[in-house]
């Protein structure tokens, strides 16, 4: 166990409010309660567990203002936004807040410690209460003992924002041990976007990404995040989001994972209102030796409600993915809707996906599906499009981008899907021969 | 040089079995020429052949676009070089446009580091889609993805027609037309006859003919030509039937 992370955690409740320092403190008991994950576990089955280390991983001091200066002028994916803010190792480097107009109307969009001070009512009743019950529940312990940076916003009853914000977590030191956290209150009749991005200075700084988000999603409110992953390949990240969607709700959440060496998804969705609508699709693109653990959990506790998942991997060399899927609906939620699909397409043979969808249904009128694919890349496909005259190797991208569009598509800012597409280009160049 | 699409004593097997027996044919550009035969008879197998597919072992003989072999090229390279195969069964590509994929492969065509003009190409597309009777909306929509027989088949032609190719080969186009389907894939195939261009249209049926009036019609029987002439003699096959073929040339191809 690592002492450094442990040390960090107590100067940061000095100053607190107690039921933070209470929240921290459970955390860290939770953290050294709870073993490392084993292969035997089945929240782990399939993963490569043994290889899974957080040792010598610590937070790291803030970078120079040159590094803090040149990552800012970097995080430039969207240019049309409510408000920005830019973290390199969980220090503060850039904040755009929002204007008199949104502030007039009683929007909150601050930085965790500053929301702490300013609302602390507000953080006492949302942050850290929500947690993924996944697997990862060590870590999300660890989060909570040791989170400093990421991104609070509150959006009052009835407001609509639709411009998005914009929330960038940079990793930068050497070995450097990363908490960011979003946590996104929409009230109800509101409309809030948000976009998490995560990226690492530099092809080579080895870091540990450790982050959670959390969508609360009231009475009819519309919540639309977006997320982008593309650490570097020398990074071990945990993604532990959650949503919680009451009544009549519309929540959307699309990934796009591109980077880390090996990086572990938990998404757990709870409708707790009847008639609300969740969406989370996701997008992967693997490659080389890379890992992406996919795990996801779709609750419906409230009737007339919809969830619908989709999550698209393409795999090329070595790589593996891992979907493992569960949906259940409480007695009860009469008139479900819930969807659960997994497609993998392999590029290699060598390239490994494995999927394990599941449903646990409670109610008796419900429509429910589940289902997962592993294909390779249709060779009369190629055929055909070589025909045409077009290279293989663009034939090869022509055809991931067709398999991802079904996912890109669902993201609605013009400039970020361009964005997108460079991003997942440049990880092809070279690649498909 | 020689300008022709030539097939000299072409052998060809699969899974050890042989389907091309000793093919041999000229297409001379400027000339469109009919392949028929009943089904089984290697018809779409020499489409493919003639397009570089990998599963087809080549035993003896050549395809020469202008006196130059193609066989043994890759799939895009026979493309660059001047040949289009129409494919019987067009493949869906989901999430590719047609406005994509037909962009692509003009890009392809052009010399490392130059770009295709937007401008330019949309408006050749349209002027194109509007010949073929095909909705603009059309060029947003992945391409054959749940597209109609006829839907697929025109979009055949327009690919054929924005590639521009010198040496066409046809496999089937009229399978599951409706006759209007037919007359407007017919139509878009005329528009483009010209002495810089020959056409191989490989069908089963002589209806297909009277839209596409060839200059030559070939049989085809047991992996080879067994009777040429002309277009008098599709409307001999349609009335006698392909039986008449098996019995007319079994015995002279045993």
């Amino acid at each position: 166990m690592n002492t450094t992370l442990e040390t960090s955690t107590n100067t940061l409740s000095a100053k607190e409010p107690s039921w933070l320092a209470e929240r921290r403190s459970a955390g860290l008991d939770q953290f050294k309660k709870l073993g490392m994950p084993t292969a035997r576990a089945e929240e782990w089955r399939f993963a490569s567990v043994g290889k899974l280390s957080i040792d010598n991983f610590n937070p790291v001091a803030a970078p120079s203002s040159a590094t803090l200066d040149a990552l800012t002028e970097r995080s430039n994916l969207v240019s049309d936004r409510a408000g920005l803010m830019v973290y390199v190792d969980d220090a503060p480097a850039n904040f755009e807040c929002i204007g008199s107009e949104l502030a007039k109307q009683g929007v909150i969009y601050l930085p965790i410690s500053e929301a702490v001070e300013q609302h602390p009512d507000l953080m006492e009743k949302y942050f850290l209460q929500e947690s993924t019950e996944l697997g990862s529940q060590k870590f999300f312990g660890l989060h909570a003992a040791t989170v400093k940076a990421g991104a609070v916003l509150y959006v009052p009853k009835g407001v609509e924002i639709e411009k998005p914000f914009v929330n960038y977590y940079w990793t930068s030191g050497s070995r450097a041990a990363v908490f960011p956290h979003t946590l996104i209150i929409a009230e109800d009749n509101s409309k809030a976007s948000v976009v998490d991005i995560f990226f690492s200075e530099t092809e080579e700084n080895e870091a540990l990404n450790i982050s959670v988000s959390n969508i609360h999603a009231g009475a009819n409110a519309q919540v639309f995040r977006k997320v982008v992953q593309d650490w570097n390949e020398k990074t071990v990240s945990f993604q532990l989001d959650t949503t919680v969607a009451d009544r009549d709700a519309q929540v959307k959440n699309v990934a796009v994972n591109i980077g880390a060496e090996r990086a572990r998804f938990e998404n757990q969705t709870r409708i707790e209102g009847a008639g609300a609508d969740v969406k989370m699709y996701s997008l992967t693109v693997a490659e080389g030796t890379q890992e992406f653990d996919q795990r996801t959990f779709q609750t419906h506790n409230a009737p007339n409600a919809v969830s619908d998942l989709l999550y698209k991997n393409a795999l090329l060399d070595n790589s593996r993915t891992i979907f493992s899927g569960l949906i259940k609906v409480a007695e009860g939620s009469q008139q479900t809707d819930a969807y659960q699909t997994n497609r993998n397409l392999l590029l290699d043979p060598s390239a490994d996906a494995n999927a394990l969808p599941g449903l646990e249904i409670l109610a008796n009128d419900v429509r429910c599906s589940h289902g997962a694919t592993t294909g390779n890349v249709d060779k009369e496909e190629l055929f055909y499009m070589m025909q045409r005259g077009i290279p293989q190797r663009v034939a090869m991208q022509l055809m991931v981008f067709g398999f991802f569009e079904e996912v890109i598509e669902k993201i609605d800012s013009e400039e970020l899907v361009e964005n997108l597409r460079q991003l997942i280009h440049q990880k092809f160049s070279g690649k498909i021969s | 040089m020689n300008h022709s699409l030539e097939v000299k004593n072409l052998h060809v097997s699969i899974d050890g079995q042989a389907i091309l027996k000793g093919f041999n044919l000229t297409v001379p550009k400027g000339e469109v020429h009919a392949l028929m035969g009943p089904n089984g008879t290697g018809k779409s197998t020499l489409a493919k052949v003639m397009a570089g597919h990998e599963d087809y072992i080549v035993e003896s003989g050549e395809v020469l676009l202008d006196g130059v072999n193609i066989l043994g090229q890759e799939p895009d390279e026979i493309s660059h070089a001047g040949l289009f195969l129409a494919f019987q069964y067009p493949m869906e590509i989901p999430g590719v446009s047609i406005a994509n994929f037909i962009r692509a492969a003009k890009q392809a065509r052009l010399p490392e580091g130059e770009e295709i003009n937007a401008i330019e190409y949309y408006k050749e597309l349209y002027a194109k889609m509007d010949a073929l009777k095909m909705d603009r909306k059309f060029t947003a929509r992945s391409l054959n993805e749940g597209f109609s027989g006829g839907e697929k088949k025109r979009c055949e032609i327009l690919q054929m027609a924005m590639l521009d190719p010198k040496y066409c080969v046809m496999d089937e186009t009229d399978s599951g037309l409706d006759i209007d389907a037919l007359r407007i894939v017919s139509e878009g195939v005329n528009l483009m006859r010209s002495e810089d261009r020959a056409f191989l249209v490989i069908t089963h049926y002589q209806r297909l003919l009277d839209y596409i009036v060839p200059d030559v019609v070939h049989v085809m029987f047991d992996g080879r030509i067994v009777h040429s002439g002309d277009k008098e003699l599709a409307k001999e096959l349609e009335s006698k039937g392909y039986d008449w073929v098996k019995e007319a040339f079994a015995t002279a191809s045993a």
